[in-house]
């Protein structure tokens, strides 16, 4: 080709949809009409269903399990018990710990004993009725104190009762202040509540293997696990993601997987598992309850000088993710503030209470309580303004945290309280005019409790942080396959990867990151799963960072290729070519050619695996760069109180988060709605309640999570300090808000009542002081 | 059983008699577009229209809807175009995870049938049975605004 020619000036608009914009979800459309395929729609000519037996108790010895009576009603196809698993009949993620099917120790209440698979889901459960275990019944061990500290109780796990201990130390362990407030604080066991309940289905293949369809937030991780169960190598497990209905950190854990595939390969049918309401309770992970310490000292002007606290989360009976949720309680336990002498000691301690896990923010969540409640109480013994004692403490970049390491990316903890503080306050009630006020406004709502009388206000601040990505040297990665070539005279791209769409929108990201790299329109993402490598975890807030990076990396591998071709073709340097909108513009701003044409009928396929920056393990005393990235949110909370009843309205609740970049701003305030909503939830209403190891509120009518009406309005301000280490600046977003939602709530309830809350859920008797 | 199911008759044998209306509808019918997630009358995820009353399909006996009108979530779109409540979802970005939608879809539906224009408070109220785990319903609000915006804007006619 000769000297290029200018053919055309108008290199035409950026293409639609690129990031920073907020294209609609790829899904959205099968969402609204009600064929998207969830795990719990799936479904095959000859399925059989399921069901599972559990343990009643939660600390006995099985002597025997008498199958004989289930195996033979009619239209029962399998009953498996421990003597079935093929393979160990263990598993967990970080331990392998907990029995697929019990065979000896039940350790918590729910504990799986025994598989039932047949025609009809009702048979199924009436054949797991039949079945006749024999236990030898133990007293609990449900005090995580009592585990901890009490050398005389029995050990739960080889190794003891203590899963990890966790020190930080920093600065001088004998500093001493002006000023010190104690407080110990309490968080209950919280429920991630999705609302698509635990399901799969499990196909035997020809090959022996197995073909598994599922909803869950890392492909890989189960697929890891279940060849281990299963006495099979990874190319005979195969997961493909079915629709999830939410995740929250509730899918990270196994729970129906391994039992539909042995029933599986044992019937040589499709086997189909769906967990009812009820049996979602005990069949995921919560959110640890922790019982916390704290005393903070500082100066008469409201600086911090030391910090200490003690902090006991309770994992249950097995391991889960507990490791990593004290790495967090620890290393964020003084919250977004500087301190120059810390002192933190976490536990993570098995129980015999129901197994916790990952739930957003897991071991942030806790620690927020606790540090919050205290800055609180360090602003009254100061009487100083609440935001102001912590705008005086306020992390900043390049201050030090208490592990050592070196905050190197945006902060701006001062700014994000300072502006909630500003946004506009809703009006005032007017007590003059209580007659005219409309009881859906007022705590109790229709239940007409009150006209007003007894109804107090109050404001409250918080603010939180989180760490974003795996963290502590974890090999952190994602896997992206992403293809060009023509289509039907359009270039069009797919991406492929097996990181887990729970509803936060990822697969809108993916797209927006293709168009924008490609500068193609028509993006496909291919279905994930394991076909492709592992794409890590739908969890800490990582995958539009970290799977969003592989993406973008796999992109700009084909978009070098589509220019090598383009030059060679062309006759010009490669380094003066670029993409813009379907063409290859020149250095000097010409269209040269269209991409449909360089690619003519190739296929062009690139394959990336792509790391964060590493982080490193902490010391014996806590110390070491352990995160990639951190992440902060503040809120601002207006509650109404009846504070004769106990009642509680939240007025308003605004938030201000820094999300680095905004991927797609509407997706992220739709994230910061939720977690806010979470975190309300966490404040004054959501609680398993657990005693004697047992749960008391398995289902929905018990268990209340925030309605429309318990939801206030929300104002939400996005700030974007670009992260120079991630991809397009972006900060993870899924968890801030969640963190600092909670204790805001519970700040603005103790300013307009006075009370001195220190367990969350508050329940009203804790605000009447009534036993 | 016979029964009509958005528009199509429908005939199921053999109904047992603890089968709900919801498992007919996505087990037997193979309609699973309305949802369970729980079963028990708390959610919402599987509202349906019962001879045009919006019910928790979970709390109705197949056997009830005998001879009756049933209209699901896959019945209100119209000629493969989105009904507006739909669309508005869609647009708002009231659809997260999406297992809520099917039965605030028709919620929704139903509250605008009766009250086009209905203030915040009455959208709250209306939808108060239906739980949302993802949106924290402010974009949920939004959409049924929206909703409410393009119906009225429809029968206002091009101006
Ligand atoms: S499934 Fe019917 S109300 Fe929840
Ligand atoms: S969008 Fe997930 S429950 Fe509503």
């Amino acid at each position: 080709m000769s000297t290029p020619t200018r053919t055309e000036q108008n290199l035409g608009a950026d293409i639609a949809g690129g990031v920073g914009e907020s294209p609609l979800r790829p899904d959205g459309t099968l969402k609204v009409t009600g064929e998207f395929a969830y795990s719990s729609d799936l479904w095959l000519t000859g399925m059989l269903w399921g069901a599972t037996l559990r343990s009643p108790h939660p600390s006995a010895r099985i002597r025997s399990i008498d199958i004989t009576e289930a195996v033979r009603t009619d239209g029962v196809y399998a009953v498996l018990t421990h003597d079935d698993v093929p393979g160990d009949n263990l598993y967990g993620l970080e331990h392998a710990d907990q029995p697929v099917l019990a065979g000896d120790v039940i350790r918590y209440q729910g504990e799986a004993v025994a598989i039932v698979a047949a025609d009809h889901p009702e048979t199924a459960r009436r054949a797991v009725n039949k079945i006749v275990v024999d236990y030898e019944v133990h007293e609990p061990l449900t005090d995580p104190e009592q585990a901890v500290f009490d050398s005389t109780a029995p050990a739960l796990h080889e190794g003891g009762n203590v899963l990890r201990h966790l020190p930080i130390r920093r600065g001088d362990p004998d500093a001493t202040a002006d000023v010190v407030v104690h407080g110990e604080y309490e968080v209950g066991m919280q429920d991630q509540a999705f609302l698509g309940p635990e399901s799969g289905l499990a196909v035997p293949a020809d090959d022996g293997g197995i073909d598994l369809y599922i909803a869950t937030q890392w492909l890989h991780v189960d697929q890891k696990q279940l060849c281990r169960v299963l006495g099979m190598p990874a190319n005979k497990v195969r997961l493909s993601l079915a629709g999830v209905g939410g995740a929250f950190g509730a899918r990270e854990d196994l729970s129906m997987q391994a039992h539909a595939c042995l029933l599986a390969l044992q019937t040589g049918r499709p086997v189909k598992m769906m967990y009812s309401r009820e049996e979602s309770f005990f069949g995921h992970v919560h959110r640890h309850p922790a019982k916390m310490r704290y005393e903070h000292g500082a100066t008469r002007d409201g600086k911090l000088v030391y910090v200490k606290a003690q902090i006991i989360l309770d994992g249950g009976a097995y391991a889960s993710s507990t490791p990593a949720v004290v790495a967090n309680a620890a290393t964020l336990g003084v919250g977004p503030y500087k301190v120059r002498n810390v002192s933190v000691d976490c536990y993570g301690v098995y129980t015999n209470n129901p197994p916790c896990g990952a739930m957003r923010g897991f071991g942030a969540v806790q620690a927020a309580f606790g540090y919050e409640s205290q800055m609180d109480k360090l602003a009254d013994a100061l009487d100083m303004d609440p935001v102001e004692v912590r705008t005086r403490n306020a992390l900043h970049e390049g201050a030090t945290m208490p592990t050592g390491q070196v905050v190197d990316s945006a902060a701006p903890v001062e700014e994000l309280l300072e502006r909630v503080k500003a946004m506009p306050l809703p009006p005032e009630p007017n007590a003059s005019d209580l007659d005219g006020y409309d009881l859906r406004l007022l705590p109790g709502g229709v239940s007409n409790t009150t006209h007003g009388e007894g109804v107090r206000r109050g404001v409250g601040y918080a603010i939180g942080i989180k760490n974003v990505c795996f963290s502590e040297g974890f090999d952190d990665y994602s896997t992206a396959r992403v293809t060009l070539k023509v289509n039907g005279g359009d270039a069009v791209a797919t991406v492929y990867t097996a990181a887990a769409e729970v509803g936060q929108g990822l697969v809108t990201v993916q797209q927006q990151i293709a168009r924008t790299e490609l500068g193609v329109e028509q993006v496909v993402i291919q279905p994930a799963d394991t076909g492709v490598g592992s794409g890590g975890s739908t969890s800490a807030s990582r995958q539009t960072y970290v799977t969003g990076g592989a993406v973008k990396a796999a992109c700009e591998q084909v978009r070098a290729r589509v220019l090598r071709q383009a030059a060679k073709h062309l006759d010009l340097p490669a380094s003066q070519l670029r993409l813009h909108a379907g063409k290859i513009v020149s250095a000097d701003e010409a269209v040269v050619a269209a991409v449909v044409d360089v690619l003519g009928g190739e296929t062009i396929t690139e394959t990336v695996t792509w790391r964060h920056r590493p982080t490193h393990p902490l010391d014996e005393n806590g110390q070491g760069n352990a995160h990639v990235q951190y992440a902060f949110a503040a809120h601002r909370a207006i509650v109404d109180v009846d504070v004769e009843l106990g009642l509680v309205r939240v007025v308003q609740l605004d938030c201000a988060q820094d999300v680095g970049k905004a991927m797609n701003p509407d997706a992220v305030v739709g994230q910061i709605h939720g977690g806010s909503a979470q975190g309300l939830g966490l404040a004054v209403m959501e609680e398993i309640q657990v005693s004697g190891g047992m749960v008391r509120n398995p289902s929905f009518t018990d268990y209340l999570i925030p309605t429309i009406l318990d939801m206030p309005p929300m104002q939400v301000d996005v700030l974007e300090l670009a992260d120079p280490n991630a991809p397009y600046g972006l900060r993870g977003v899924g968890e801030p808000p969640t963190i600092s939602s909670t204790p805001a709530i519970v700040a603005a309830i103790r300013h307009a009542t006075g009370a001195d809350l220190t367990r969350v859920p508050v329940q009203p008797h804790h605000i009447t002081g009534t036993p | 059983m016979k029964c009509t199911v958005n528009g199509q008759p429908q005939e199921i044998d053999d109904v047992w008699e603890g089968e709900s209306l919801l498992y007919a509808l996505r087990e037997r019918m193979g309609l699973p577009g309305s949802k369970n997630a729980c079963e028990q009358g708390e959610c919402g995820s599987c509202t349906v229209y019962l001879d045009g009353t919006p019910v928790c399909a979970c709390l109705v006996a197949a056997g009830q809807a005998a001879d009756r009108d049933v209209v699901t979530v896959e019945g209100l779109a119209e000629d493969d175009e989105l009904h507006p409540v739909q669309q508005a979802f869609l647009d708002a970005g009231a659809v997260q995870c999406g297992f809520c939608t099917p039965g605030l879809l028709v919620a929704t539906h139903d509250l605008l049938e009766r009250e086009p224009q209905p203030s915040d408070p009455e959208i709250r109220e209306a939808l108060a049975g239906n739980l949302c785990r993802c949106t924290g319903y402010e974009k949920i609000l939004d959409a049924v605004r929206q909703a409410a915006a393009t119906s009225a804007q429809s029968k206002a006619g091009p101006s």
